[in-house]
């Protein structure tokens, strides 16, 4: 870490619950697209024209402005085969890159364990929300997970100032190393006193923060504010990983689809807009998926689970434009009923692990699959 | 023994045997006696319910039938956990679903795995013989290792292999030939006209043995030949020496002391091999009776002398809270949250990492669940309005509780007479002296003061130890 140029981070945003791709990025010269979409067609006035053939869902706007700058590259027809149209198997075959069985370790946390075999940094990778994605469980990496920035730490209940400085000075004391413990009591005094340190460290992120850029009040915004924030602090973070939801739209997409994007595009301009400010906008890029996209025809007012998706990546270092091609919709070219993936999600990850992390992606991602072009 | 050390004990007991207890109900139990406790946690009257799910329904109706959202799954079980009365059945519960792990990523149909919690409440503590059974009819297994895709004319494995590797025996006991027998044995095991969820929703499924699909030819299966269906397969495996070792283990490693990880145990000793022997022993004579080994190993000494050598599981730190300081004793609004705290310290309750389950013993803690664990706990035992702090206030009160070390032991014996190493006590023991002696005429203060000893307990290392 002495090198001027500073070291690639990646922030994986996570649309959970299946983001309907036939309205994110809308083939609007498609009939079929129309017939489909007898409730939740979107009028040719209202989507933003990408191209003669393409457009983004109206409350991307943000989005577009991004890619008009050639920073977003759109990743069409992602997914892998067979799939079981299951939330929880779906977002567990992309975390884990195992399509056949039920793996144990997810992709970003194996890219941690490589950026940082020896733990010298207990906050390579960061998640925001609560819990551990599986995409970042790896047994023996230590990952950070928080829920609120603001209120990160431990024993944080105690409202005192005083009072909690004291409790964490005891704490300290109690777990310093001590001569004769057990493997087990050694392991949990070390693991405590990470924490404690990881805590101690990222909390003099939002005081060290400054910006003049205004983050929505939206939950994903606060998040990726909190993601900038860590990150302007250099704490050697590589992986920041959050998500947004609920994208599983089966009823009332008409207005929960439009209000979901507003949110990502809106909370995205604002974080990009603010690694400008910073200085910082060439060392970071963003990867955008969902579990899988939805349901060519509509039900009446929602959709249902599909197959195919399209993911983003976002960043100054990223070569914009569209890659690969929208899957027929053509009735004989689904399968029940949905978009049929023609890219493997792994070759996305593989893109990013190796042109922008550089690292061999095959151990990661279980394998050897087809790159894209996406980085400069 | 001394009561106090009678109480210690009743709190190891009920630590394991089920999700802790408080100091009233300890001091009952001790009037009943160590031996009483452990038959009545072993057959509990009909006085003795477990959680009230028509309560429960009442006032969370998505908690009874979750479907496509697992929290409120989660936050059932947890309701069961915190409320029971025969806590044992439910620790049965939570054993067997570390043994076989089913996992909601795959199944997606949370009704089916509280079914099948339900069925290992019912089944957990009787014979293991009908556990095999009922486990290999289960609708939430057969299509978690894909049975329902094993047919007479195109064999799937990851039943029949599981069954030996994870559910029985354990690894390098049988030949791939066996797993491949065994297999077969168990087609037309299947489920009854599996709806497809979409989009229809989520249906019941149920179990149906489909003999046109049963592959009705001669099986060699571990020495034995014949034309096997798969309880032939069941009762070959229960005569095989491995299969009480293993399963005998693994009861040891979950009550009694934390073993090395499952993988490992062919090349890893037994901590104790007498004491793995002699469950094995009541094991085999009983016929295979789960409820004779639980008498035998939480009567046994070295069931009694292991205090403290398991790392609790996210699942007993959440439950063994929740009863100390009496919250969720009702329904009441919030529920979710006691769902997901688990998953928070990474357990996801019926969403297992994988077939094998979760790993335990230190591997439950790494940064993040540490800090979980920690907060939650102390954020509960500091909060003096809650009925379980407040009746630990009252007695403490009552007892006249008065020096630093007093006031330091007492509240170890609130958190189930926790035993301290002598650098973290003398770390406690002097901020305790800092603040003197316990002012009750200031019962707020007298109040904040033991809610802030209980946090910081429920910090130390000792206190992660069931």
């Amino acid at each position: 870490m002495t090198s001027t140029k500073k070291d690639p981070v990646i922030v994986v945003l996570q649309l959970t619950g299946g983001n309907d791709y036939f309205n994110t990025v809308i083939p609007y010269n498609e009939p079929l697209y129309y017939d489909n979409r007898p409730s939740l067609a979107i009028p040719q006035e209202e989507m933003i024209k990408i191209d003669s053939n393409l457009a983004f869902n109206p409350s991307m706007g943000p989005v577009k402005e991004l890619y008009d700058a050639g920073k977003v590259a759109v990743i069409h027809g992602i997914g892998y085969p067979d799939s079981p149209r299951s939330h929880f198997r779906s977002m567990d075959i992309w975390h884990t890159c195992e399509p056949d069985k039920v793996g144990t370790e997810g992709w970003a946390g194996r890219v941690a364990r490589e950026l940082d075999p020896n733990k010298e940094n207990v906050l390579t990778a960061i998640n925001f929300g609560h819990g551990l994605p599986r995409a970042l469980a790896v047994p023996g990496v230590p990952v950070a997970s928080i829920a609120d920035l603001g209120n990160y730490g431990l024993l944080t209940g105690i409202s005192d100032k005083a009072q909690r400085s004291k409790a964490l000075d005891i704490f300290s004391k109690m777990y310093s190393p001590t001569i004769g413990g057990s493997y087990v009591s050694d392991y949990l005094k070390n693991t405590g006193m990470d924490a404690m340190i990881g805590a101690d460290i990222v909390k003099v992120a939002p005081q060290m923060y400054s910006s003049t850029v205004e983050y929505p009040n939206s939950p994903i915004a606060q998040h990726l504010r909190d993601i900038a924030q860590v990150y302007f602090a250099d704490l050697g973070t590589r992986i920041f990983y959050t998500q947004h939801a609920s994208f599983d739209t089966h009823a009332g997409q008409g207005p929960a689809h439009p209000a979901l994007w507003k949110d990502v595009a809106q909370g995205i301009s604002a974080f990009f807009q603010d690694l400008e400010e910073h200085d910082s906008g060439d060392n970071v890029i963003m990867y955008l998926f969902s579990e899988f996209g939805r349901r060519v025809h509509d039900n009446g007012s929602g959709t249902d689970h599909g197959a195919a998706g399209v993911s983003f990546v976002i960043g100054n270092q990223v070569k914009g434009g569209m890659y690969g091609e929208y899957p027929s919709a053509k009735p004989e070219h689904l399968e029940q009923g949905d978009l049929v993936p023609n890219y493997d999600f792994r070759g996305a990850y593989t893109s990013i692990i190796e042109d922008w992390i550089g690292l061999d992606a095959k151990p990661i991602v279980n394998g050897s699959f087809e790159k894209l072009p996406v980085l400069k | 023994m001394s009561n106090k050390q009678e109480l210690a004990l009743m709190a190891h007991l009920m630590r394991r045997a089920g999700f802790g207890a408080t100091q009233t109900e300890l001091e009952e139990r001790v009037a009943k006696g160590y031996e009483a406790t452990v038959d009545e946690l072993v057959s509990p009257s009909e006085d003795q319910p477990g959680g009230n799910m028509a309560l429960l329904l009442r006032y969370h109706p998505s908690a009874l039938l979750p479907g496509g959202v697992p929290v409120m799954g989660q936050a059932n079980w947890m309701y069961n956990m915190v409320t029971t009365k025969r806590p044992l059945h439910e620790k049965m519960a939570l054993f067997w679903h570390q043994v076989f792990a089913t996992g909601n990523s795959k199944v997606d149909n949370c009704d089916q795995l509280l079914e099948q919690i339900d069925m290992f409440r019912e089944f957990g503590m009787g014979s293991y013989k009908d556990m095999l059974v009922e486990i290999s009819r289960n609708p939430a297994m057969i299509f978690w290792l894909d049975n329902n895709e094993n047919h007479r004319d195109a064999v799937n494995e990851n039943w029949g292999r599981e069954l030996l590797e994870l559910f029985s025996m354990g690894v390098s006991n049988y030949t791939e030939v066996d797993v491949r027998e065994a297999s077969r044995a168990f087609t037309g095991w299947t489920l009854g006209n599996k709806v497809p969820r979409l989009p229809y929703g989520r249906f019941p499924w149920s179990f149906e043995y489909r003999e046109e699909d049963h592959d009705t030819s001669e099986k060699t299966f571990l020495g034995h030949t014949g034309n096997f269906g798969g309880e032939d397969i069941i009762d070959i495996i229960l005569k095989e020496p491995a299969t009480s070792r293993f399963i005998m283990r693994h009861l040891y490693n979950f009550y009694v002391a934390d073993e090395p990880q499952v993988p490992s145990w062919t090349i890893e000793p037994a901590r104790d091999e007498e004491a793995l022997e002699s469950m094995i022993d009541i094991f085999e004579e009983s016929n295979y009776d789960i409820s004779a080994v639980l008498k035998f190993m939480f009567n046994s000494d070295f069931f009694k002398n292991a205090r403290f050598e398991k790392i609790k599981s996210p699942a007993e730190v959440v439950a063994g809270t929740l009863r100390m300081v009496g919250q969720f004793q009702f329904p009441e609004p919030g529920i979710k949250d006691i769902g997901n705290q688990p998953t928070y310290m990474g357990q996801a309750l019926m969403d297992p990492p994988s077939v094998e389950g979760w790993h335990t013993g230190n591997e439950w803690i790494n940064s993040g669940s540490l800090l979980a664990r920690i907060n939650f706990v102390a954020d509960r035992v500091a909060n003096t309005e809650l009925p379980g702090v407040q009746s630990i206030i009252n007695k403490m009160k009552s007892d006249s509780v008065s020096s630093a070390e007093e006031l330091l032991d007492a509240c170890l014996e609130n958190m189930g007479y926790l035993t301290l190493n002598d650098e973290t006590r003398i770390h406690l023991a002097d901020h305790a002296a800092q603040a003197g002696t316990m002012d009750w005429s200031n019962e707020e203060g007298a109040g904040e003061r033991i809610g802030e000893m209980l946090a910081l307990i429920s910090a130390t290392t000792e206190f992660q130890y069931a």
